[in-house]
């Protein structure tokens, strides 16, 4: 079983994000590892990039806030390596298209199988364009992660039929964000995927509490939370590993009550 | 490999939620573009409401001034809201109609495009939604208000550099938020398949009428073709029907700001490399961590850190030239067809002027060359004062 299939194999899988270097990589380092401690099924660290355009606010200074501090791909790489040397948690790069072309794809995919990553997710990169990525992750064993959302209908069974590792399914319209409504009928896309495929369906954008995480957790195999502790982590600064535990071991006791 | 390439370069790198929405103008797009009530109702509104055609202005006393090739200007400056960004604004925001769209939604950089699209939405009854940096609103005032009087609504984007660049970052999150009744009227070749192929085909008028006049009045096909490249809309309009026509020489003109050697400048084809930003393959100033470079010109037109992906397409094939013109030769060009034609051009067309002073006298008399005068300069003249420390409101 890959480490990606791991996450899911503990029931409800609980995945938060965060943007590497935010505010420095130290802290960085320490949160995957406490988070992970604290029961997060997989962890999902953003490369930092000057135009996230599938972002909101949040995540947005969160990235200006990690390149003003300096961070680069090698560095985070380098992190990647020392967190594995004390924790095997399943880790996702979630970052665009062009830090990773411009790395090199090829360079980039094997700095990510020699440190430890188990998958990337790139919202800029479409079914039709996966090409791009796609042979490459395969040689280094990476898995790419597939997204679906609200308006891909009919294109559901077309990705779900050759996704990898497991389906990114955005709840809402629009960026990444703190929302009051969660659209539950993410429910009918988890099923449209499953109708294809037996592979686990994980839910994000705009998941910010425990409430909606277990409303949510109903229809699916995993949630991700991202601006929720993003802006913990906004607030705290680099004080911010306590109160981003406390949040993450709130989150896992009501996944394990699902 | 996807959709949309021009060579290596294009294609369709958007988030999952907007591929249908891409789709659905593609098959649209098809569809209408064979439609005949579609493209007589296109061509009625070129026509009798943008002032089509554009003359083709034989430029004697610059001409004679720079004493080699004979320059023609053609006259987009001459258009309804005084810029080409009107032909293609046109197209679309009809498109959007006939696809059952009420709402459209624009970037823009200098202003041009966003007035353009006001004024076509005002035209044709639907909503409209503007998104500019905030640096640019400050540097183009008059425009945010052109806007505001046609009935749109204008976003000032404060994020990132806060100019064109985060302007189309934000419409495209705006887009991905109303996807189902919202066009995103696009306002260069640029971003994803299919827009650099719609926003072209809209703007060939411009190339087809030249072909036109020039053979009327030369009997000959131009020598050379000379255009401003931001995301490069004007150069592709003029560029496009001369393609084939491998004797016509076709020249970009970018913005080199302060200079290409300083970190203040926007020459993407001159310092870029190839990258994959704003839904398209192409060529960008980045960093060697691909993170995009803040770019800079004096001319918020040109103010953008990309290129469109046929404009990339025709630089590896060596079909075109790019070139770079600094702010100083801009503003002295803009000054000096203000001076010379008694004509005010807009700043972004004086990067156009600004090498054919360079260009022209090196060249024979019986040589000729066609430039885009993409836009007039009414919107410039307070920037350009200021530049010049001149202090408007004493």
């Amino acid at each position: 079983m890959s480490r990606v299939q791991q996450a899911f194999s503990r029931g409800k899988a609980f995945i938060p994000f965060i943007t590497a270097g935010d505010p420095s990589l130290e802290t960085t380092e320490r949160l995957v590892i406490e988070m992970a401690a604290a029961g997060a099924d997989l962890i999902e660290i953003g490369i930092p990039f000057s135009d996230p355009v599938a972002e909101g606010p949040i995540i947005q200074q969160a990235d200006e806030r990690a390149l003003t501090a300096g961070t680069t791909t090698d560095g985070i790489f380098d992190m990647v390596g020392r967190i594995r040397q004390v924790c095997d948690v399943p880790l996702a790069f979630m970052t665009y298209m062009n830090p990773v072309f411009t790395y090199g794809t090829e360079r980039f995919m094997q700095k990510c199988q020699d440190a430890g990553v188990d998958a990337v997710i790139v919202p800029d990169l479409p079914f039709e364009e996966k090409d791009e990525l796609l042979p490459v992750c395969s040689r280094y064993g990476i898995d790419l992660i597939s997204l679906i959302a609200p308006t891909s209908h009919e294109r559901i069974s077309m990705i779900a039929s050759e996704a990898q590792g497991f389906i990114y399914c955005v709840s809402s319209m629009g960026v990444t964000g703190v929302r009051e409504e969660i659209n539950t009928q993410v429910g009918e896309m988890v099923k449209q995927v499953k109708a294809v495929r037996d592979i686990p369906c994980a839910v994000g954008f705009g998941i910010s509490t425990p409430e909606q995480a277990a409303q949510i957790a109903r229809f699916c195999d995993g949630v991700i939370v991202g601006s929720a502790i993003v802006k913990i982590v906004e607030q705290y600064g680099v004080n911010c590993v306590p109160p981003v535990i406390d949040f993450v071991r709130k989150m896992r006791l009501v996944m394990d009550q699902i | 490999m996807g959709k949309g390439r021009f060579g290596i370069h294009g294609g369709q790198f958007v988030p999952e939620t907007l591929m249908n929405a891409v789709i659905e103008l593609e098959t649209a797009y098809n569809h209408f573009k064979q439609d005949s009530n579609f493209q007589a109702e296109l061509l009625e509104l070129l026509n009798n409401y943008a002032g089509r055609p554009s003359l083709l202005y034989y430029a004697e006393k610059m001409t004679r001034d720079l004493g080699g090739a004979r320059i023609y200007l053609k006259r987009e400056d001459l258009n309804h809201t005084g810029s080409h960004k009107i032909n293609n604004v046109l197209g679309q925001v009809l498109l959007a109609k006939y696809m059952g769209k009420n709402r459209v939604i624009a970037e823009t950089g200098a202003g041009q495009h966003g007035v353009a699209t006001a004024t076509a939405a005002a035209l044709l009854g639907l909503k409209c939604e503007i998104f500019m940096g905030k640096e640019d609103t400050e540097r183009q005032a008059l425009n945010v208000y052109r806007m505001k009087l046609l009935g749109a609504t204008v976003h000032e984007v404060t994020s990132g550099t806060q100019t064109l660049k985060d302007a189309v970052n934000e419409t495209m999150r705006e887009w991905t938020a109303r996807v189902e009744d919202t066009h995103y009227v696009l306002g260069s070749v640029m971003g994803p398949h299919p827009f650099p192929t719609i926003v072209r085909d809209f703007q060939s008028v411009i190339g087809r009428e030249v072909k036109q006049q020039i053979l009327q009045k030369e009997g000959r096909l131009p020598d050379v073709l000379v255009a401003c490249v931001g995301g490069g809309s004007n150069a592709m309009g003029l560029f496009y029907e001369f393609i084939e026509d491998s004797a016509v020489r076709l020249i970009g003109c970018e913005a080199a700001g302060l200079g290409i050697d300083t970190d203040k400048h926007a020459a993407t084809m001159t310092t870029g490399t190839v990258g994959i930003f704003h839904g398209m393959k192409s060529y960008f100033c980045q960093d060697e961590y691909g993170q995009i470079a803040p770019v800079y010109s004096i001319s918020a037109g040109l103010d953008y850190p990309g290129v469109g992906p046929e404009h990339a397409w025709l630089h590896d094939l060596g079909r075109a030239e790019y070139v770079a013109v600094t702010d100083d030769e801009a503003v002295d060009a803009f000054e000096y067809l203000s001076r010379t034609e008694g004509i005010i051009p807009a700043i972004e067309s004086a990067h156009a002027v600004a090498y054919v002073r360079k260009l022209a006298p090196m060249m024979d008399k019986d040589k000729i060359m066609v430039v885009n005068l993409s836009g007039r300069g009414d919107k410039d003249v307070a920037a350009i004062a200021r530049y010049r420390r001149v202090d408007l409101y004493e």
